[in-house]
Order: structure tokens, then sequence, then C-alpha cells
């Protein structure tokens, strides 16, 4: 360190630096910092865009949809009359079966009677009509729960009973005085009469767990229409698709990764596979309905089928995650493990597979969240259209009676005419959202855990 | 070069490899061409030479570890105990529990100490039962002089070493399987020196029980850990022999001017 300067002088006697004073920006970096901050804000706006569609989209969902959750409802004690529902009174569950739906309707009507007569509510509606503010499945639920236990029978036992969906509508805003000016199945002094009922709290609006665990409806009875039953039938085809493409996906990557010699053959089949990823997967649909359906006569519109279907769209991403994983282990534990005598088959399991597992984990569980999503090949094999009005009554039923599945109920309720529906769609797509999370979530939790141990 | 102390240590010993004509080629490369060497048992064998002049290479064709590199093609002939290991019948991986390997990076298994070690005699069945087991997992960690180090935590992720313990653990793991031959492929190159020291001096004490064949870019630790050097320049042995004759006198004008740092 001798060449230190000794001379102190003021600096106005040194020789100016070449380049200018440091203290001074030069016109050249003032541009490259203005470019630096533009280039940022483009990507901020980028991101802002990108949040606001976001948010924009969950708005959407969450404002149209999370009315799906709550229903309408009116508490009813009905008189359970032995004389119309079981004749002879000796409660032989054949017989009171015989009485149809039509058989309670009466009972029903005088039950409503009853209570608006109770509450001293006065209206000019004829007593026929005044059953139109309960749902048509009224009657039906009555009848099953008699089914059930038929001791009910000669008590006058407190039901609570879907209101229809205008009054379920009304409640929730959708329906007003002036939209049921045209409409034939409720009048506005229906609306009079349901507001006089709700101040008496023989009226509510509770938590609709039916819309989650229940059976669809027919068109005419929004009101009851749930979506258990293609929860079960997305349930079963994922069951299909995990078991299938899990061991198939991971032996095929681990055969093209560690195993397969380079040569043209593997080249093909690589290109092949990232190839068919691409593929839209009404392709697949069309594939599963001319193989699965026509040719091997498997049953339409069963899970199994579906399951095949997305088993063969999930199959390349798993794949290519798996071989990702593989690859990312680095390849001195593939040395070390030859290197102390273990074979190529050891080394691979023992050492390359569990570091690679949260890979493939992760690789599997967005592909079934991709399959779980997927419309477009349940339309060509029968799972959308199909009313699923009926769970399945065992495992084996589940994978092949005809079932539809989540993304293809949401379908089939926004494509239905009466607006009660479409408040469904869109419960429909927070429940399969909820379970895309929750899968993603699993993910994320699956990597953490096993990448602590690198 | 003013440490020259295995300079008058006669090697007497028999020899364990005996290499003849081995050419390697990777695709259109010429990595190795008609290389001879005679290996001695109980012997610390260096291989140097400057990069790229093939010397990891053939330290690869001692226990067929090119086998796993594509396009590797490897003829000639290696006998070790008189039997060709590039003979049809020898299952290379029979062979590498024979002889082992210690790799540049240290790359202990991200498992325990204990199962890092332990995995050589799992897979081979040289222990029938637990107590075995850690006998032979104690008796390695010793050789790799590691076991004061270690012994309170055997079960702790043998990747939270340090790297001169990871790459002695690496030995350790190595000689578990009781090999006859370890072969070491730069192994302190990612050391520090104190770490190299304790590599170098551990080298010195598995003499008694192996043959070791070590590749080194350092011609200082060639000089102090071998008794034997070869030098590669170009895919040719150029000369081998005794390591003080090679550093002191060394017959071949490239060797002399590869050690006095003319070359490489």
């Amino acid at each position: 360190m001798t060449d230190i300067p000794t001379d102190t002088g003021s600096p106005a006697e040194r020789p100016a630096p070449k380049g200018g004073s440091l203290l001074v920006t030069d016109a050249r970096t003032k541009r490259r910092n203005r470019a630096e901050t533009r280039f940022k804000s483009y990507g901020i706006a980028a991101l802002a865009v990108g949040v606001a569609f976001l948010v924009a989209l969950l708005w959407a969902i969450l404002s149209n949809g999370l009315t799906a959750f709550t229903q309408t409802y009116v508490q009813l004690d009905v008189p359970l009359l032995e004389e119309k529902l079981d004749k002879d009174g000796d409660r032989d569950p054949a017989k009171i079966a015989k009485v149809s739906t039509f058989g309670y309707k009466p009972l029903i009507e005088a039950a409503l009677v009853d209570l608006v007569a109770r509450e001293g509510l006065d209206t000019d509606i004829e007593d026929k009509a005044l059953t139109k503010i309960l749902s048509d499945a009224a009657a039906a639920d009555i009848r099953d729960r008699v089914l059930a236990t038929p001791d009910l029978i000669g008590q006058t036992v407190s039901f609570e009973v879907l209101a229809s969906s205008r009054v379920d509508g009304y409640l929730k805003g959708r329906v007003s005085r002036e939209s049921l000016a045209r409409d034939k199945n409720l009048d506005a002094a229906h609306l009079d009469l349901v507001d006089a009922l709700r101040e008496a709290g023989a009226i509510e609006k509770r938590f609709n767990w039916a819309f989650i665990t229940g059976a669809d409806a027919s068109d005419s009875r929004p009101e009851q229409a749930g979506i258990g039953v293609a929860m079960l039938g997305s349930l079963f085809m994922m069951l299909v698709v995990l078991i299938l493409s899990l061991p198939i996906g991971v032996a095929a990557s681990i055969y093209l990764e560690e195993f397969a010699p380079q040569n043209r053959l593997t080249d093909l089949i690589e290109v092949n596979i990232s190839n068919l990823a691409a593929v839209p997967s009404i392709v697949f649909g069309i594939l599963g309905l001319a193989v699965f359906i026509q040719f091997m006569h498997l049953p339409q519109s069963a899970p199994l089928v579906g399951g095949l279907v997305l088993t063969l769209m999930t199959l390349p991403t798993i794949i290519i995650s798996t071989r990702a994983a593989l690859k990312s282990v680095p390849p001195s534990i593939r040395n070390a493990a030859l290197g102390v005598g273990a074979s190529k088959m050891q080394a691979v399991t023992h050492h390359v597979l569990p570091l690679a597992m949260p890979g493939i984990l992760t690789g599997t569980i967005l592909g079934l969240a991709q399959a779980l999503g997927e419309t477009a090949p349940l339309l060509l094999i029968g799972m959308v259209g199909y009313i699923a009005t009926n769970y399945p009554d065992g495992v084996a039923e589940g994978f092949l009676s005809p079932n539809s599945a989540m993304p293809a109920q949401i379908y089939e309720w926004a494509k239905r005419a009466d607006p009660a529906f479409y408040e469904r769609a869109w419960g429909g797509i927070i429940v399969l959202l909820v379970f895309l999370l929750a899968m993603n979530l699993i993910a994320v939790l699956l990597r953490r855990r096993f990448e602590r141990r690198w | 070069m003013n440490d020259m102390r295995t300079m008058d240590n006669a090697v007497t010993n028999e020899t364990k490899i005996t290499a003849r004509d081995v050419n390697v080629h990777y695709g259109t490369t010429h990595a190795i061409k008609g290389v001879d060497v005679d290996i001695a048992d109980r012997t610390v064998t260096a291989f140097i030479g400057p990069s790229g002049c093939g010397k990891s290479t053939f330290l690869r064709c001692l226990n067929r570890m090119n086998d796993t590199i594509p396009g590797a093609l490897v003829t000639g002939e290696i006998k070790i105990d008189e039997a060709d290991i590039y003979d049809p019948r020898v299952d290379p991986v029979q062979l590498r529990a024979k002889v082992g390997m210690v790799f540049q990076k240290p790359n202990p298994f991200p498992k325990s100490i204990y199962d890092n070690v332990a995995y050589g005699p799992k897979i081979h069945g040289l222990a029938k039962n637990k107590a075995e087991l850690d006998e032979i997992v104690e008796k390695a960690l010793r050789r790799g002089a590691i076991w004061d180090e270690v012994k309170d935590r055997l079960h702790a992720p043998g990747t939270g070493l340090s790297g001169g313990q990871q790459q002695r653990l690496c030995i350790a793991r190595a000689v578990a399987t009781e090999p006859e031959i370890l072969l070491m492929d730069e192994p302190c190159s990612a050391l520090d020196p104190i770490a190299t020291a304790q590599v170098e001096e551990l080298i010195d004490e598995l003499r008694q029980n192996f043959s070791v064949v070590i590749v080194t870019h350092s011609m200082q630790q060639a000089a102090r850990v071998s008794q034997r050097t070869a030098f590669f320049h170009l895919g040719n042995l150029v000369e081998y022999g005794e390591t003080g004759k090679i550093f002191t006198n060394p017959e071949d004008s490239r060797t002399e001017s590869y050690i006095s740092g003319r070359i490489g």
C-alpha cells in the first residue's frame, strides 16, 4: 500500500476524472434507468390486469353462487290422516307405499290453509293455489319420511318442506313482483303471503346441505337440485384416473428416463408424449366413445369410462412431470449408489425415486385437478345430460352405473331454462373450485414436507 | 517439492490390477490411447496430468462406471486378480462391490449418517442382523476417521456435515462393503486445506488394507500420498513409476515440463 497519494491538495488541482464525476448521473445512465423503470411499470401493469381479472372472476362466482348454499324452507304441521294413508290401519309397508304423492297433496294443502288461518292472515288466494308457494318435491319428501317410519301415521307431524323456487328467488332478490307479472306459477298475492309468513317465522332461509349432498332434480324443481351425486361420479372417475395413470405414468417415465437407450425410437416416443399433452381433450373424448363404448361396449355415462378417457388425457401430463422430477435428481446420487455396488434398479428405487417423489406427486395431483375440471370429453361419452338423480347402490355400481360429474353437472344446469338453475351452476362452480384448491394445497404441502430432506 | 517423504518408500507389493492396451472412445473422441499399467496391492497409486488428459476416464474403467455413459466404448484388457473385468460373464454390479469408488464432490445420500454407511452392506447382504450391521457401520466409520465426530449423531442427516466430513463419510461408505480396491476421483478438490490434510492422512491409513488409486490435480498431493505415480497426457500414459523418481528424475521431457509447471 505504497501508492496512496500523499498529496491532499484541493480537488480542483487534480485532473478531472475521465468519465465525469460519479456524483453526477450522466445522460446515458439516466436513459437506462428510465428504461428500467418503464420496464418494471409494464410488469406491474400486467400483474394488475391479471389480479383485476381474478378479482372480477371471484366476485362474479361468489356473488352469483353463494346464494345456492342457502334455501328457503316452510315449517308445516301436516296431519298424517290414517284414513288417507293407511285405510286398513295395519301399517303394512306395502300398502302404505301404494299411496302416491297425489295422496299426500291434499294433506299438505290442508296444512298450509291451517297455517295461514292460524297466523290470522288474510288472503284472496284460493286454497288450491296456495300450494304454489311450496315445492313439488314437498309431497315426495313427506312420503319418504312416512315410508321410513310408518308410526308417524295418525299424528300431526311438523315438517320442514322446500319452498318453490320462485319463493326462494324472492327471498334471495332474484324474483320481484314486477317479474311475476307474466309468470303463471306465482302471483304477487303469493308474495304478500310469503312476507307475512316470514314475519310469523313459518318461512325461513337456512344453510342448504341438500345442495352439497343431494341429487340433481328435474327441470321443474330447481330448488331440490344438488351436486352430491355428481360429486360421487367425479370421485369414482378420479379413483380410476389415479389407480391407472399413476403407476403407468411413473413406470413409463422411469423406463424412459433411466433405462431406455437413446435412439430414434425413444426420441419418437418422447416427441409424441409431448404432442399428446397438447391434444385437445375432446379428441380423447371421441377416442373414448369409439374405443370404450362402441368397440368394447362398456356402459355409457359410466364413471369407469370417464375415468379411462381422463386417464388417457392425464397420462402425458404425469409422464412429463415425473420425468422432470427424475431429471432434477442430481446424477451424483446415482453415481454414489452405483459406486457402492447397487444395481441400476436399486439405485432408482432406493434413491432416485424417493427424491423425485414430491415432484411426481405434485405432477399427479395437478394432473388429477386438470382431469377433475375437464368437461369436453365427458360430452362425448354421455356423462353430460344424464340426470344424476340416484345415488349409486355400491362401489361397483359407482364405477359402472350411469352418473354425471361435477363440471358436467354445472354445464347441465347452466343450459337449463329456469333462472333458478343459474344460481345452482355458479354454486357448483364454487364446490368444484373448493376441490381444486384443496388438491393444489395438498400438492404444495407435499412438496414442502418432502423437500425438507434435501 | 520439499515434501518427499515417500521417496524412499519402496514398492514391493504384488500386482492387483493389470491393464493392457486399454482404449476408450466417447463417440468420435479417442479419450484413452493404448494404456498399459500394473497397479500394486496395498499401495497408493496416483494418476496425475493436465485437465482432459484421460486420468479420470481411465479410473472409471477400473470399476466399469463408464458403462453408464451412453456412447462410451472400452477396448483392451483390464484384469483384477487375473480376472478380466470386461468379460461378458462379469456383472458390473458385483465388480463395483469389490472396487469401491469415492467421487470428486462429496455425494452422501440424503439420508442419515448411519443409513449412508449401512446401505452398501445391506444390499450386498453382509450383515445377518442389526447388531452385525451396527458393527460394520462403526468399523467403516472408524476406518473413515470420522467415528469420533459422528458417533453421537448417527441418525442425523449425512448432508448436514461439513464438506470434509461428508467426503470422509463417503470414504467410510465405500469401505463398508469391504472392497479390495478403492478408486478416488479427485477426492479433495472440493475441500479446504484442513479437510484435505485429514483425508490425505486417511488415504495413507487405508493403504494398509486396500489398493488405492487416486486421481488428483495437485502434484503436491500426489507426492504426499502416493507410492507410485502415473502421468497422463492427451490420453497417453506418458510415464509410470515410483513417485519419488517421477518427481525428482522423470525420464520423459513432458513429465518434467508438467511437474515443473511449464505445461498443464
